[in-house]
């Protein structure tokens, strides 16, 4: 292990996390797309179509962009502290996701299959798995729990426009946990014509490293955008951790640079001693869900909690095995942040820079003003006294978000306005 | 990886579930009728009454499931009957009681655990096994655990002389039929559908190959699951299958929105003995009604004469 650098560990297993308990009829499968994914990372041709798409399909490279007046309320407010976004919110479809739809869909044009399958919380997978698909020509069947179709109505309407049936879960919790198990028994049933599009970096092997794979672009396009905006790398990185794969992709290209502190943030929900959270670091414990061993929110019993967020994306009870990994290692730090600071840092963000972030990369946001706030706090710098550098990842962008937020800060004429009112409040006291 | 080939089922292996199939096989020349039901659906001493009808009404062995909130691999039908039992409060706890009545009250019939592996990680495969066997359980079906990822369950079961039944699939490779049936003990199962649990018209066609490649590869006894639902299934199934697993056609009868009253509840058990019987019968007439052309090669591990 010990020669083996930390961002190109493979499969099945990271650490203790990781492996495959799914059912046998799946295996087969699983060792197919294995292979293929395997014979792809050696071919040339592969490595080029995938390089057009993201180049003429989804706008790559993504723009880094410093953000001086959101910056100046993470304690940058003399220049201490300099935050920079990973602009994956411009891509086509509107968040990462789509860096890992095309990968696997160009896999699965290799393998010869003609149906997509896939689950999707905040709808933003789902979006881009029907782009996919209808670019390709497959068929596509997109699982979303019933609680997030309703939250996320725009997005079950692009999907459809896009070709995409869209199948509302109305079992278990209705959310994102569930329309993985409905797109688990689709799959089961019809293995050997289908393909399912895993949007993130967990489940059996070999998703949690494939997935991580298509998403390394984030992290090597920041990295050099660094290094050519500010001649050297970032002091910290800051990722919202649903199942992961956003996080991942940034993190995996400063995992072997031990001077960049990589920090990411869970849904705190509405406070870990509520209960109500999606914090798997904080109160979850080692179990299986999903294929993967990982941290896992679930009762005394093994029984899954469910999770709560106000971000559908990151209602999620598990976490990716390579994240479970990291945190075990100590190599990043996971915390929770929660819905009000989310939505805090959500608003500060669309009144400073004109940027509306989705409220799952407002995670990060939040995560980021602790982190700034904290370093100013206690006098902490970059090297040599240089300001501290912090790069975010913003994952996604906040469209299909304005209905939440509307309703959170009663934008809406006739809407209660008293969260609003609480905000201004906290912002003039600021 | 040279002990993951050895076949560990075999004539005499005090398994009680492989003990009683060859019995079934060589003294009444059939197969044996598995029946599925959950733990504490609608309550636990209802779903003891439940397990005691099957019993009653000719099956041979009891698949006893435990509820678990995500069941990848059950249908419609089971995930509402686990998600009322867990409504109720069923408990994984619960399972070792339903497992010490059903022993005491039937002591003839094996009674395996169907679990998914959460549970079980959580409680300690060791603990589980530990508890299971004390309870007189046989052994546990893992539906989302291979052979693969099992070195804590395999060295448990081992410890404690339980069953470890895991599953086949069409889409299995020999190799990994090999792997499987090296690594079950008592019996295989052998899902015939390529899907998950439910009643259907038509036993996949499959299924027979199945059977015979998954005997080829070293299983000496190899269910059938996934798909049955009427005595004609069974009996079709039980022609060329050493067990007939039936489960989403017996948690139908009990499935209702919300509490019976008592005397509701003996109908629904009624109906539970009626469909059992109709499946007891169909793998009683399999055999008997089957043409002497048994399909080549379907009996050739097991050293029996038709």
């Amino acid at each position: 292990m010990s020669d083996v650098k930390l961002s190109d560990v493979s499969g099945p297993y990271f650490g203790q996390y990781g492996g495959r308990f799914v059912p046998e009829a799946l295996i087969a499968a699983l060792e197919e797309l294995d292979t293929e994914f395997r014979k792809a990372a050696d071919d040339p041709e592969f490595a080029a179509e995938l390089q057009r798409l993201h180049r003429e399909y989804t706008g790559r490279p993504s723009p880094l962009t410093e953000v001086p007046r959101f910056a100046a309320h993470a304690g940058g407010e003399h220049g201490g502290v300099r935050v920079f976004l990973k602009r994956e919110d411009l891509n086509h479809t509107g968040s990462h996701k789509i860096n890992n739809v095309l990968g696997q869909a160009l896999l699965v044009k290799r393998m010869g299959k003609k149906r997509l399958i896939a689950e999707t919380g905040a709808g933003q997978h789902g979006v881009a798995t029907a782009t996919a698909a209808a670019l390709m020509d497959l068929e596509c069947v997109i699982y979303m729990g019933e609680e997030d179709t309703r939250r996320q109505a725009l997005n079950v309407a692009r999907m459809r426009l896009l070709g995409a049936e869209v199948v509302p879960v109305k079992i278990g919790s209705r959310t994102l946990k569930d329309a993985i198990n409905e797109a688990l028994r689709d799959w089961v049933a019809n293995v050997e014509t289908t393909h399912y599009l895993l949007g993130t970096v967990t489940g059996p092997h070999p998703f949690p490293e494939m997935v991580r794979q298509f998403h390394r672009i984030i992290g090597e396009e920041a990295r050099e955008q660094m290094l050519e905006r500010t001649g050297r790398l970032p002091d910290v990185v800051a990722a919202c951790v649903g199942g992961g794969s956003n996080a991942l992709g940034i993190f995996n290209a400063f995992l072997d640079e031990k001077s960049v502190e990589l920090r990411g943030f869970e849904a705190g929900g509405e406070g870990i001693e509520s209960g109500r959270h999606a914090a798997r670091f904080s109160g979850g414990a080692l179990g299986v869900l999903h294929g993967a061993r990982s941290y896992l929110l679930q009762d005394d019993d093994g029984q899954t909690l469910p999770s709560h967020s106000v971000s559908a994306g990151l209602d999620y009870p598990s976490v990716g095995p390579a994240h479970a990994w990291l945190h075990d290692l100590g190599r990043a730090t996971y915390e929770p942040v929660t819905d009000d600071e989310a939505m805090e840092a959500f608003r500060l963000l669309c009144r400073t820079e004109g940027i509306i972030p989705a409220i799952e990369s407002a995670h990060a946001l939040a995560g980021a003003l602790r982190v700034g706030q904290t370093a100013a706090a206690e006098g902490r710098t970059g090297p040599d006294g240089q300001p501290l550098l912090l790069l975010v990842n913003l994952s996604g962008r906040g469209d299909k978000d304005v209905a939440t937020a509307a309703r959170w800060f009663g934008l809406l004429d006739g809407a209660d306005n008293v969260a609003a009112e609480e905000l201004e409040r906290q912002e003039g006291r600021g | 990886m040279s002990t993951l080939t050895e076949p560990a089922t075999g004539p005499h292996t005090g398994s009680r579930s492989a003990d009683l199939i060859t019995r079934l096989r060589e003294q009444e020349n059939r197969a044996a009728l598995v029946g599925y039901l959950p733990v504490g659906y609608p309550t636990v001493d209802r779903s003891i009454e439940a397990l005691k009808t099957l019993v009653d009404h000719g099956v041979d062995l009891i698949e006893l499931g435990v509820p678990y909130t995500d069941p990848v691999l059950d249908g419609p039908v089971i995930q509402a009957a686990a998600q009322g039992a867990l409504d109720a409060g069923a408990r994984v706890r619960d399972v070792f009681r339903v497992v010490r009545e059903l022993s005491d009250y039937a002591p003839h019939v094996p009674v395996l655990v169907m679990t998914y592996w959460n549970p079980v990680l959580k409680y300690g495969p060791d603990a589980f096994a530990r508890d299971l066997a004390a309870a007189g359980g046989a052994g546990l079906i893992t539906p989302d655990l291979i052979p693969d990822e099992g070195a804590d369950w395999i060295e448990a079961s081992e410890k404690h002389g339980l069953d470890r039944v895991f599953l086949v699939a069409p889409s299995s490779t020999p190799e990994r039929l090999r792997l499987t049936a090296g690594q079950s003990r008592g019996f295989v199962y052998a899902a015939s559908l390529m899907g998950v649990t439910g009643v259907r018209n038509e036993v996949g066609s499959r299924a027979e190959q199945l059977v015979a490649d998954t005997r080829a590869a070293g299983a000496p006894n190899v269910c059938v699951g996934l798909g049955v639902s009427t005595g004609a299934q069974a009996a079709e199934v039980g022609r060329f299958a050493d067990g007939v697993i039936v489960g989403s056609a017996l948690v139908r009868p009990l499935l209702s929105d919300g509490p019976l009253p008592d005397d509701e509840w003996a109908v629904r058990l009624t109906d539970l003995a009626g469909v059992t019987e109709d499946l007891a019968a169909g793998v009683r007439s399999a055999r008997a009604s089957a043409p002497a052309d048994t399909p080549a090669g379907a009996k050739t591990t097991s050293g029996e004469a038709l």
